[in-house]
């Protein structure tokens, strides 16, 4: 397997962007990477994204955006694991370049979510659970994450307060990024006063719906050792993918997430690495007691004291750990298919050293993990400075 | 707009709580999957859900999805039968909060979930009533 380096970053800032489509959101961040790594061709274009059918009415994406930057007639392709889409386009331009299919890939994920209204896009997102058997019955995302809040309380006493501070805490690292779509200091009464979306979880437990789009080119790191000579180069040394049941019913234990430990294990295994060696993490905090079982599922602390450890400020800027020091898909915003580029973009940004107010110092490895549904699918990727 | 032949197809496990026993391990699959999730056995023979279970995690869906909106707040539970299968279903009659926890028994019964829309199809299943 050959080594795969990220030589280009390209973020847009996210938000609701009344103004742009899916494809002027794409391009920009598309160009914005072209333009870091310094290249105009690409083997590859790889394309994550969740429901541009549902979303704006058009499928057969990857065509028509390589067309939008002028390179209809390069091998592009869409793929999607619902909110995970974008840690699998990422995964996929890896394995391409590893594979010696191809030398430079154009990865990028996006998500146009505002043209259409809340019910729409509530129904948009709803299709990543199980339509027949749970979505039939009226249960929503807000509603599966709620039910795992309840039961990861009930084993390990995870509380309100404990739930709110990742909110606290998200909201605060996203002041420090100007990309962020919230740029909004809350405090725990906000969160607790905010309201009520499914029991227990309230409006400032969730992620919002945002317009945005992140890319990244990827090369081989033949080609990357001449197009970053002398500059800070990152490389992915680990790339995880799994999956769990969609439905809640069909899992034994609702207290952890299965498919994100799994992928967890697969990239610290391809990394040769473990959790103790992550200076930093960005992971998928679409609810506020996802991103609690996932710090849990990476092995960053014990089953059931992601609450506390959260509370205690250790996953803070400055803390043991600094987890979405973006911002997370809290205050940065969640463009479902776009978020899973985004992690990895804002991992190699810190690892360059080029994250500004919200540099974590001396990191040199670190962690994305983007997820699908309520865990149905997760890829876990982990990056480091070479 | 719902598809009447998708609801149609659904009559067995939908109305008749119809699952799945594996021949070769015995582990009850609802809905029927192809293969055993336990043994990747791929012979079955029909058996039917018991028609009590217990709560085993829930919440109360505040802002619902369309088609629901007229039944808002609507509390939902993840339901555990004695055979060990897992169902979601609408928690209904005189429910707070408290009839929703952990462990609390409940019965299946039969009803409309939802309409689509005025000439749509009407979509009917089961709920779980608090014993």
């Amino acid at each position: 397997m050959r080594d795969v380096e990220i030589i280009g970053i390209g973020m847009v800032d996210f938000g609701e962007l009344w103004t742009d489509s899916l494809r002027s959101i794409w391009a920009g961040a598309a160009l914005a990477a072209l333009d870091d790594a310094g290249v105009s061709e690409v083997d590859l274009i790889t394309v994550g994204c969740m429901s541009p059918g549902l979303f704006v009415g058009q499928e057969h994406l990857a065509s028509l955006l390589a067309d939008e930057i002028g390179m209809a007639g390069v091998p592009a392709g869409r793929v999607e694991s619902a909110c995970a889409s974008g840690g699998l386009a990422v995964r996929s331009g890896f394995a391409e370049i590893a594979a010696g299919l191809a030398d430079v890939v154009l990865v990028t994920g996006v998500e146009k979510m505002t043209d259409v209204d809340g019910a729409d896009a509530t129904y948009a997102l709803g299709t990543a659970a199980d339509q027949e058997w749970e979505g039939f019955h009226g249960i929503t995302f807000p509603g599966l994450y709620a039910m795992l809040a309840r039961a990861h309380t009930a084993r390990y006493g995870t509380t309100r307060e404990q739930l709110a501070a990742v909110a606290v805490k998200n909201h605060r690292h996203g002041l420090k990024n100007p990309h962020a779509q919230f740029h909004l200091d809350i405090d725990v009464d906000a969160v607790l006063q905010s309201t009520l979306v499914a029991d227990p979880l309230r409006l400032l437990d969730c992620s919002p719906v945002t317009d945005g789009a992140a890319a990244l080119v990827l090369a081989s790191a033949e080609r990357a050792a001449e197009l970053r000579k002398g500059r800070p180069r990152v490389k992915i040394i680990g790339s995880g993918l799994s999956t769990d049941t969609i439905s809640l019913a069909g899992r034994a234990d609702l207290t952890e997430l299965a498919a994100v430990r799994r992928a967890a294990e697969r990239a610290y295994a391809m990394a040769g690495k473990g959790p103790g060696d992550m200076d930093l993490a960005e992971v998928h905090d679409c609810f506020t007691i996802a991103e609690i079982m996932a710090i849990e599922a990476c092995g960053f602390c014990e089953p059931g004291r992601g609450g506390p450890v959260t509370e205690a400020g250790d996953t803070a800027l400055g803390g043991r750990l600094p987890v979405n020091p973006s911002g997370g898909l809290k205050a940065k915003g969640h463009p479902v298919g776009a978020t899973g580029v985004a992690q990895v973009a804002e991992i190699a940004l810190q690892l360059r050293g080029e994250a500004g107010d919200r540099q974590v110092e001396d990191a040199t490895t670190g962690l994305a993990q983007n997820m699908g549904g309520s865990g149905g699918s997760s890829i876990v990727h982990i990056l480091e400075v070479v | 707009m719902d598809s009447p032949a998708r609801a149609w197809r659904e009559f067995g496990p939908r109305y008749r709580l119809e699952a799945a026993a594996c021949a070769a391990c015995g582990q009850v699959s609802y809905p029927a999957r192809s293969v055993c999730p336990e043994c990747r056995g791929r012979e079955f023979s029909a058996v039917v859900l018991p028609r009590r279970g217990r709560i085993v995690t829930s919440t109360v869906v505040r802002v619902p999805p369309a088609g629901f909106a007229d039944q808002s707040p609507l509390p939902i539970a993840l339901v555990e039968f004695e055979n060990g299968v897992r169902t979601m279903l609408q928690v209904t009659d005189a429910v707070d909060l408290e009839r929703l926890d952990p462990g609390v028994e409940v019965r299946l019964e039969f009803r409309r979930v939802r309409s689509d829309g005025e000439a749509g199809v009407i979509l009917y299943g089961h709920k779980a009533v608090p014993v």
